[in-house]
């Protein structure tokens, strides 16, 4: 499937000069006083971080079989499922 | 005996198909599809694996947040951010060692493995050093655990929870632990992997093993970049 991707040597280096950068970047943000923010920012830039690897270096970008982005997309629903009913009851308990 | 020697001997191979060609699939294609496939499945159990440590995280950390700061701010993030970009090093080297066995450059895909296994060893001694910091420190939890006298970060006149502390380094040794487990095994699939391609077994045909090791050791790499900011890096900026 990887060999049907044009990607080059030079592109794959760009990812991990990005990735670098990501890195930096979520240490400077922490440093950074946004308040409430901070989490957030620092998840998303994971995130973004997590999405490079995944669609470039996995190759899920390209990927010649279209099962395979089923798999991935079950697995992060499922992943979601686990932490939002379990925040939905952790995060409420106290309300009463 | 090698594989050409296997297309002759084997009458199920007069048609003159690859050797790296298992008869069950239509072609080489199905099967690489097929067995990445299977690995991302195994990788969406690993996902609900870490999930379940990453919720119990979130839940301690929303109820104990600033006594999950107070003992974030004892870890060295110089240490957890050079382990960043140690892991990220080697996933571009994984990417190259792919790429290399792909296109039959054998040179650049030994050294591509050689680099991994450093980095992998790099990511393992930082996070020994780390370990033994906390043992000096009395950090890790049990019945020598101690954190006293701890000011929240951002509250001078607030004192940390020990006992909520102890469950953030609980949770720091148990998330950390299994993330460094899954280096010792990556490791040891990557010395697997250079040996077959010190043997010439990686090929343009088939470099299956490679590819889904590889897929491995991303995801593992994908772990940590979640790992870093969520356990190194709460309110440094207070």
């Amino acid at each position: 499937m990887s060999e049907h991707s044009s990607s080059s040597l030079g592109f794959y280096v760009g990812i991990w000069a990005a990735l670098i950068a990501g890195t930096i970047l979520t240490v400077v943000a922490a440093h950074i006083d946004m308040g409430p923010f901070n989490a957030a920012v620092a998840l998303i830039i994971a995130t973004v971080k997590a999405l490079l690897v995944a669609l470039f270096f996995m190759h899920i970008k390209g990927a010649h079989e279209r099962l395979l982005k089923l798999v991935v997309i079950s697995t992060i629903f499922f992943l979601i499922i686990l932490l939002a009913l379990s925040m939905a009851d952790y995060g409420t308990r106290y309300f009463s | 005996m090698s594989d050409s020697q296997a297309a002759v001997q084997n009458p199920a191979h007069a048609g003159g198909h690859s050797p790296a060609l298992l008869h069950h699939f239509a072609d080489e294609q199905q099967q690489r599809d097929s067995a990445s496939l299977g690995m991302w499945i195994f990788l969406a159990t690993e996902v609900m694996f870490f999930g379940g440590l990453f919720c119990a995280y979130l839940i301690y950390r929303l109820a104990y947040f600033g006594d999950f700061a107070a003992a974030s701010q004892t870890l060295d993030w110089r240490l957890g951010g050079t382990n960043t970009i140690v892991l990220i090093c080697s996933s571009l080297t994984v990417v190259f060692a792919v790429y290399a066995a792909q296109q039959g450059k054998r040179s650049m895909l030994l050294i591509s493995l050689v680099l991994t296994l450093v980095f992998g060893f790099a990511f393992l001694g930082i996070k020994g050093v780390e370990y033994a910091e906390k043992f000096e420190k009395h950090h890790v939890p049990g019945a020598s655990f101690q954190f006293d006298n701890v000011k929240v970060p951002g509250h001078a006149d607030q004192i940390a929870n020990p006992h909520h502390a102890e469950i953030y380094f609980a949770l720091y040794f148990i998330m950390t632990g299994l993330h460094a487990l899954h280096m010792i095994i990556g490791i040891g699939i990557f010395v697997w992997l250079f040996l077959m391609a010190w043997k010439g077994r990686l090929t343009p045909e088939y470099n299956t093993p490679l590819e889904i090791g590889g897929l491995y050791w991303h995801f593992v790499d994908i772990v940590w970049i979640y790992l870093f900011p969520l356990l190194y890096l709460i309110d440094l900026h207070k």
